[in-house]
Order: structure tokens, then sequence, then C-alpha cells
């Protein structure tokens, strides 16, 4: 009895020494594997299913009263874009900015923030919640994404909406540092999906991407792109830069950002 | 299946005898594990979460401008950078271990060291990718359990204090003798006590259901599907705050558990969580 029974403590020891080194040295292997990531990135899926599930098309992102606004709206990534086309539409006062909207649209538009403030507009109290774990509420003023898109009229095949932005988060040679997000149908045309050119009340401080930013409320921080200079359809985003759908999302962000 | 009571051989009384007993259930023991290995991740990779922002609030919103209650974080003194650890109005130096620690040779500016996050080195994505995998799984896991435990009547049978032993000078006799390392012998060692039953209760319905929804309240997307969620726990940077409480308090039962399985028999505990079987001894007099 008592041989055994020595071996199988010996065996539970071997086990558990074994796999506690696995844990500590194999951890960043693991990470670093590409097949291990494969199958965590499956996750990414799960929670976009589950979520779309859950929500539906039109379950509202909370929405808060005057009281309830930060104090310090914080401003993260870009705070002012260094280059000379952009300081050249912020002296103007952006009269000479037009957003492009073209891809897989029935009638391509250059729209000015003029045109666009003729837009019905929606204001919305929301709270921005960056990936990192800090959150902010601002009040937002725009115009809803699926009006524009109305204008330009969908073409058959449209699936993502993408936004380029003015601004240029990392310095490269070939530009792909150049702030970029995207974002389906069913956000787009999201009721609290806004083209937002006003923020607390004011216009859209250049901190926070004036003349005009995206708010997609369903989603984190990352998604909110900022200093919008073209929406392009298109039917599949892995053409774009990294291939991933966005800035972050080249850079090892999940595309689907709900949680 | 076999219940955990059900006795391995037909008792007869002999003094000073080790008996097999049935403790744990196969899903039990599989669950238990798969456990152990989901909060593991989830610890480390939530330590690389915390650590892309490590201050936490109170309330419905919480950034670099408003009042952190936990912040932990570092500062340059001179030729040096100082870590510190700071709660309320307390601030405690943590140099080394906290704000700033060693990775690969360098003094690097981080909130948790580098040993105890995953991955080691700074990726929030790849934290938040370990994250919610092994969230899933913990979910799953813990469905299982719950639909067993009730289905099986184990939260009943194996869980629930029984009325003898909730008795106040009971559990004060039961706190005593915790206390003093001593443990339920032959046929008393048969259920767990009360203070065991306890523990298990609030982890079970208490601190996992509240990881999991704090959790959950993090996500903008659930928020727009749940909005009673965020509400329920005071506000998104609140939930966050519970989810560290919560986190940092199943840290500390695991601590109790683990030197609890270790104080009352290591070996007959593990054997017990792995293949079921676990022995108790009956004294000639007891018996």
């Amino acid at each position: 009895m008592s041989a055994p029974h020595l071996s199988r403590r010996r065996l539970l020891l071997g086990l558990a020494s074994s796999a506690g080194a696995l844990a500590l040295a194999g951890c960043d292997g693991l990470a670093q594997n590409a097949h291990v990531d494969d199958v965590l990135r499956q996750t990414e899926k799960l929670t976009l299913r589950g979520q779309r599930l859950l929500l539906g098309r039109q379950a509202l992102a909370q929405e808060f009263s005057e009281a309830d606004l930060s104090p310090v709206f914080r401003a993260n990534g870009t705070q002012m874009p260094d280059s000379e086309d952009y300081a050249r539409l912020l002296e103007g006062g952006f009269a000479n900015w037009r957003l492009q909207i073209d891809g897989l649209v029935q009638r391509p538009q250059r729209l000015s923030l003029a045109e666009l403030r003729r837009f019905a507009s929606r204001t919305q109290i929301t709270r921005h919640d960056c990936v990192e774990g800090w959150s902010a509420i601002g009040q937002w003023q725009g115009v809803p994404l699926g009006r524009v898109l109305d204008a330009a009229g969908l073409k058959p095949g449209a699936r993502y909406v993408v936004f380029h932005c003015a601004d240029e988060l990392e310095r490269t040679l070939d530009g792909s540092g150049r702030y970029y997000e995207s974002i389906d149908l069913v956000d787009a045309y999201h009721p609290q999906t806004i083209l937002a050119y006003g923020m607390n009340g004011k216009d859209l401080p250049v901190a926070h991407g004036a003349p005009l930013r995206l708010r997609v409320e369903r989603q984190l921080g990352y998604k909110q792109a900022k200093y919008l200079m073209r929406i392009e359809v298109v039917d599949a985003y892995s053409g774009l830069w990294g291939g991933k759908g966005g800035f972050w999302e080249d850079r090892g962000y999940e595309w689907y950002a709900g949680i | 299946m076999q219940r955990p009571s059900t006795p391995h051989a037909l008792a007869h009384a002999r003094p000073a005898r080790r008996q097999l007993i049935r403790r744990h259930g196969l899903t039990v023991r599989i669950t238990h594990w798969l456990n152990v290995l989901c909060l593991s991740f989830l610890l480390m990779s939530g330590l690389q979460i915390f650590n892309a922002h490590p201050r936490l609030y109170w309330g419905k919103y919480g950034a670099d401008a408003d009042q952190a209650w936990i912040a932990i974080g570092s500062k340059q003194q001179g030729e040096a950078a100082r870590g510190f650890f700071e709660i309320g109005p307390l601030r405690v130096e943590t140099t080394g271990v906290l704000g700033i620690s060693d990775e690969n040779g360098t003094a690097t500016a981080r909130a948790f060291p580098a040993w105890i996050t995953v991955p080691s080195y700074h990726d929030l994505g790849a934290g938040r990718r370990w994250h919610f995998f092994f969230a899933w799984l913990l979910v799953l896991n813990g469905l299982v359990y719950l639909v067993h435990g009730f289905w099986r009547r184990h939260f009943r049978r194996d869980l629930l204090p029984s009325r003898d032993q909730l008795a106040p000078r009971h559990l004060w006799q039961e706190i005593r003798d915790h206390a003093r390392l001593r443990f339920a012998q032959g046929d008393a060692a048969r259920r767990y006590n009360a203070l065991q039953k306890l523990s298990y209760l609030a982890v079970v319905f208490g601190l996992l259901p509240m990881m999991v929804l704090t959790g959950l309240t993090m996500s903008p997307g659930l928020d727009a599907a749940f909005p009673f969620l965020a509400d329920l726990f005071g506000g998104r940077a609140s939930a966050r705050s519970l989810h560290f409480i919560s986190a940092s308090l199943l840290v500390l039962f695991v601590a109790v558990h683990v030197a609890m399985v270790m104080a009352s028999g290591l070996w007959n505990n593990l054997r017990s969580m792995l293949s079921g079987s676990y022995a108790i001894t009956h004294d000639g007099e007891k018996t």
C-alpha cells in the first residue's frame, strides 16, 4: 500500500512543480505563440456574437444628465495633428475643410461643416470608456452617421464604414501611422452613432478631434476616431494599411471593442 | 454517481482505522481545477490590464484629473525613480514591487511587477485577449458547476450548514479550533465544517458572481444591453473598483484555502480533489 502511495505522491509533486514551472516560464512563450494567439482571438467573435444577440440593433448606450459631466474630459491620443495641411485648415477656422465620402456609394460627397450642420442633429451625454480603464462623461452634438450615409446612398455590397483621419499617431515613412477606424453597418446606423462637431455645448476642441469626430457609443474609446477627413464605404477592410480595420487593431487590439 | 459520504469499505468498529470515503464527485473535481486555471490567468492578465491605468475611482466616471482612492505610480527623486502605493490619504513607498520594478534587468515604471502579469512585458491587447478567453471559460465552467450543484443537490447536501453547525457556541468552537489548527477527525470529518461551508458559499454565490457582474459592467456594449448593471454598482468607475476589491478578496480566500489544505493534510486533500477519495481516521475510542 505504501509503495504506490509514495510514487503517487511523487507523481503529484512532479505534476504540480512542472505545472508551476510551465506557468512561470511558459506564459510569455504562449502569449507570443501564433497558434495560441489565434485561439485566444476566437474569443472576439464569441463576444461580438454574444453582445449582438443581447444588444440588438437599437439598444442605446446609457445617457446622462449635465450634472454627471466630467469636470475635465481627458484628451487622449493625438491632441494636435502636426501636419501642415491640418494647421492651414485650423488657421482658416475649418472653412476650407471638407468631409469626403466615397467608396461604395451612389453619390460621393464633399461636405463642409456648414452643410453637416444643416442635417438634423442629435445631442447626447454619454460615457467614453478608454481601453485602459478610465472613463469620462461628455456631451456630444452632431449628425447621425446614418443620415449622411443615406444622403450618399450605399451601393450593394457595402459592409463597413472606414474613417480616415488627419492625425498620424505614429511617425512612419509609408504613412501607416495614420489613424483610421472602421465599424460595420449595424453600428453605423445605430441612432447614437454620430459625427460630432460639438462637445459640452461648444465647437469640438482640437484636443478632442476638431472639426469632426466619430462617436460609437457602444464601443471603447479607440473606435471614436478624431480629426475625420474622409469616410470610405467598403466591402472589406483587409486591404487597408495593416488589414485589421484600424490603427490600434493593426497594433494588436480587437476590431470589436464592445468589451 | 457516488455520494461523497458513501464509504468505500464497510465500517466495523476497530481501533485506529483508516477509511477511504468518496468526497468529491467528478464534476466538482473537473470544475475545481478548471477554476484554478481560469482564476490564475484571470488574475495575472487582469493585473496587466490594471497596469494600463493603475488608478481606481468611485462613481460613474474617473480619469487622471479625478480623485482616485487607490493609485500606484512612480515619481522621479533626484537620480532614481521611486515607486509608491496610495490608498486614500495613505502613501507607502513600494519601489521594487509596485510602481517601479525590475523588467529584464532594468528598473521599469509599471504598477504591478513583471512576474505577476500575463504577458510579463507591457501588452494591454494581449492581456485583454487572455483575460476575455479565460473569462468566457470561467463563466461556462461556473454554469456547469451551478447547474450540477443544484441538480445533484451538492449545495444543499454538502455546502448548506446544518442547524447545529450554525449555533453560536459551535461556531465559536470552530473558530478556536481553526486558530489552533485542530481539524475534525473520524466521522466529523465526513462533512465540511461550518466555516468551510460559509466561505465556500460566499465565494460561489458572492465573490465569483460579483467578479463576473462587475467585469461585465465595464463593457460599454453590455451596459447598453443591461443599463441597470452600471446603476447597480454605482457607475462604471465604481464597478472597476469593486472588480479589483473582489479580486483581492478572492486572492485572500485562495491564500487561506491553500494554507488550510496544507494544514489539514495536503496529500489527503489533494487526492480527494483529484481521485475523489478522502481518508478519514477513526481512533479507537471515538468509534
